[in-house]
């Protein structure tokens, strides 16, 4: 039923098989449709990135902070950085992520890379996609999960373009990068 | 009415559930490695495709459904506003730093959780590139902020909202059946098992 992309040279192969890709999909959409019920929003994570490392930052530089365009709204009332919705949820993300690797097996520490390529330049092309990727989250005012599921499912305009933007960045770039993957 | 807009407490511990589920899901579709991200970006492995459009598509006709038995304020559901032009160049530098680095953030924060050290990494670079983002927002704020308006799917074809909760879905379809047939194309046996 999968693919055996799951293994790789680091990292033992899956136990447990992952899910169907469509199954999963429903879980998912159930979870979300279940979150505009009860909250009238969907899901969402780099907003909450955003909240804590404002936090952060303001421990730092609290001038800076408050007086940045981006970042100074967060404390604009005097409000506590973790007093919000996406903190919590984005709380769960980790614990649920947490629970469905250990039961499944693989909880494991180690790197996943493609197999041409040392632990050392995988970490670092993680963390200069990952900058890329803040630096995008930020400028979209949002992620695959605050604007390509939850405004997808909303048919909100701007969702949509967002994420055949992803896809078409990420295919536009692929082939110059493909000794990270292949 | 929908939402329902429950109390404070209540909706924080509910927001660790729906995250709980939510973490749950991704990592059992296999979201929490970075290969297998990737892997849809050289139409080996189709999954990202296949769960995102199988999401959007669950959650988009079950909002439908309950709207038709009126069951849903649809004025009262967030919706993202638009700002089109920082969406299409924040989605092509997020799709970029997507195939570099392997993950989204919800995908990494789950990648941390297994125990990848590369999720972990990645969110560090994330937060970076959100502090890059703040320190250039004075710069680009007026571009960043053109728009803004709550504009639908609907709005932009002028179809009815059934017509287009159809066509999305027909989209979704076609979508899964070229998904398969890459897969078949792309992801031979000989090269299906790694490394």
């Amino acid at each position: 039923m999968d693919h055996a992309i799951h293994t790789d040279s680091t990292l033992d192969p899956a136990p447990r098989p992952y899910w169907n890709p469509y199954a999963a999909g429903v879980a998912l959409g159930l979870i979300l449709l279940g979150s505009f019920v009860v909250f009238g929003r969907g899901l969402g994570a780099s907003g909450a990135f955003t909240r804590g490392l404002a936090r952060l930052a303001r421990s730092v530089a609290p001038a800076w902070v408050d007086a940045n365009g981006h970042l100074g709204g967060y404390f604009a009332h005097g409000a506590r950085w973790w007093d919000d919705w996406l903190i919590f949820e984005v709380v769960g993300v980790a614990l649920g992520g947490l629970a469905a690797a250990l039961t499944s097996g693989r909880l494991q520490v180690g790197v996943d890379k493609g197999p041409r390529i040392s632990s050392r330049v995988r970490l670092l092309a993680a963390f200069v996609g990952g900058g890329i990727v803040g630096f995008g989250a930020r400028l979209a005012q949002g992620c695959t999960s605050g604007q390509a599921l939850t405004g997808g499912a909303t048919m909100a305009l701007g969702s949509w373009a967002f994420m055949f933007a992803v896809f078409g960045g990420a295919y536009a770039l692929a082939w110059f990068v493909r000794r990270l993957w292949t | 009415m929908i939402p329902l807009h429950p109390a404070t407490f209540v909706a924080y511990t509910l927001a660790v559930l729906t995250g709980f589920g939510f973490g749950f899901v991704l990592e059992r579709a296999g979201f929490g490695s970075a290969r297998k991200l990737a892997a849809q970006f050289y139409l080996k492995d189709m999954t990202v495709l296949k769960v995102m459009f199988t999401a959007i598509v669950t959650a988009m006709l079950g909002l439908t459904l309950l709207r038709a038995a009126g069951f849903v304020d649809y004025d009262a559901l967030w919706v993202n506003p638009t700002f089109l032009g920082a969406q299409v160049a924040g989605g092509l530098l997020f799709g970029a730093g997507f195939v570099i680095g392997g993950y989204c953030p919800g995908t990494s924060i789950v990648a941390l959780a297994s125990g990848r050290l590369d999720g972990l990494v990645f969110l560090l670079g994330t937060g970076a590139g959100i502090l890059a983002y703040a320190g250039v927002y004075p710069r680009i704020a007026d571009f960043a902020q053109r728009g803004g308006r709550r504009l639908l799917l609907t709005d932009w074809l002028h179809l009815p909202y059934g017509v287009v909760a159809l066509g999305v879905t027909v989209l979704a379809v076609l979508f899964f059946v070229g998904g398969e047939y890459l897969e078949r194309r792309f992801n031979a046996p000989h090269n299906a098992s790694t490394p």
